[in-house]
């Protein structure tokens, strides 16, 4: 099945720099309907209010870190099947293994490329 | 604290010591109490001589203590460490934003070019965007050193606090301070406290007047 780049994305991330650069990358792959959160209180708020097809999330975020909105997301039966890719600096065994448990969709470590992106974003929406 | 003059006075200062409970021993009070240890024992030249070795050891440990000038850490280095530290998140985010600015013109303009540069034009862009992210990963790095300050600074807060040097004068400053050409280099300024170029061109126009 291909990938509906017509879909919302939510990004979540407390760096605007950071932001910016994964919407500018999203773009260039074909995605046009992006909306950023700066942490996982505000991310859920607007996930809540609106359908998205693809959650980004940094993990290192006040006062609502990305693991803590994934597990919300999880627990949340409307929310649950939104597909969560995890994009983060944090890159030891229990940290992937702590978002595993939690339900994550993929993760992907900073830095990364805009291949890699595309390739998590493929393997979780399936192929572009 | 009393003289201890007997074996039933130190007896005494033992217990009442021993009733304090939960309390560290602050290494002035120890340095007293070995003191007064060496009055009380002048002719026991076995314990004498250990004790001696003992309150030598914990004025010299006082000594170094306070040649380490922690209050001058707490009040002057740490903070401007952590100043110069926010200064380079700043700075390097303002550099990685006027670089992405640029890069979003650069995709715009590559709408008038042939598919073939546009495809290489937009791999270009592509890379400073991924080049970009250091900005990130720098600014959390610095998060973590500055979290690393505060540890350091908490620690010699109580390291100033068991050895009873709160408020005694500093000892002299074990580095020289710069003075000549020397104490002339500061590096950059942060923002606010150096003088921007229009600064130092109304004070260079001054000398013209």
């Amino acid at each position: 099945m291909a990938v509906d780049t017509n879909m919302n994305v939510l990004i979540v991330d407390d760096y605007a720099t950071m932001l910016r650069i994964v919407r500018n990358l999203l773009k260039q792959i074909g995605f046009e309907n992006v909306d950023e959160a700066t942490d996982g209180a505000q991310a859920l708020q607007k996930m809540k209010l609106k359908k998205y097809g693809l959650v980004i999330s940094d993990w290192n975020m006040e006062p609502m870190t990305g693991i803590q909105l994934l597990r919300e997301v999880r627990n949340d039966p409307d929310l649950k099947p939104t597909p969560f890719i995890m994009v983060t600096a944090e890159s030891k065994t229990e940290n992937v293994v702590e978002a595993k448990k939690a339900g994550v969709s993929n993760y992907i470590v900073k830095p990364f490329n805009s291949d890699t992106l595309k390739g998590k974003i493929a393997s979780v929406l399936g192929a572009f | 604290m009393e003289k201890i003059r007997s074996v039933n006075d130190l007896a005494r200062h033992i217990n009442e010591a021993a009733k304090i409970e939960n309390t560290p021993p602050r290494l002035e009070d120890l340095g007293r109490t070995v003191g007064a240890l060496t009055t009380a024992w002048p002719n026991n030249r076995g314990i004498y001589d250990q004790l001696k070795r003992l309150a030598d050891f914990i004025e010299r440990t006082k000594a170094e203590i306070a040649a380490i000038r922690p209050d001058d850490v707490k009040r002057e280095h740490l903070p401007k460490a952590t100043d110069e530290l926010d200064a380079i998140v700043e700075a390097t985010a303002g550099a990685t934003n006027r670089i992405m600015d640029a890069a979003e013109v650069f995709t715009e303009l590559s709408n008038r070019m042939t598919p073939e540069d546009a495809d290489k034009a937009m791999n270009a862009v592509t890379s400073i965007y991924e080049a970009c992210s250091f900005q990130d990963i720098t600014g959390q790095r610095i998060t973590k050193v500055v979290k690393t300050l505060k540890v350091i600074e908490a620690r010699l807060e109580q390291m100033v606090s068991s050895s009873g040097l709160e408020g005694m004068a500093p000892a002299p400053r074990l580095t020289a301070v710069p003075e000549g050409d020397a104490a002339l280099l500061n590096g950059p300024a942060l923002p606010g406290a150096g003088h921007n170029q229009d600064d130092i061109d109304a004070l260079l126009a001054s000398f013209d007047n």
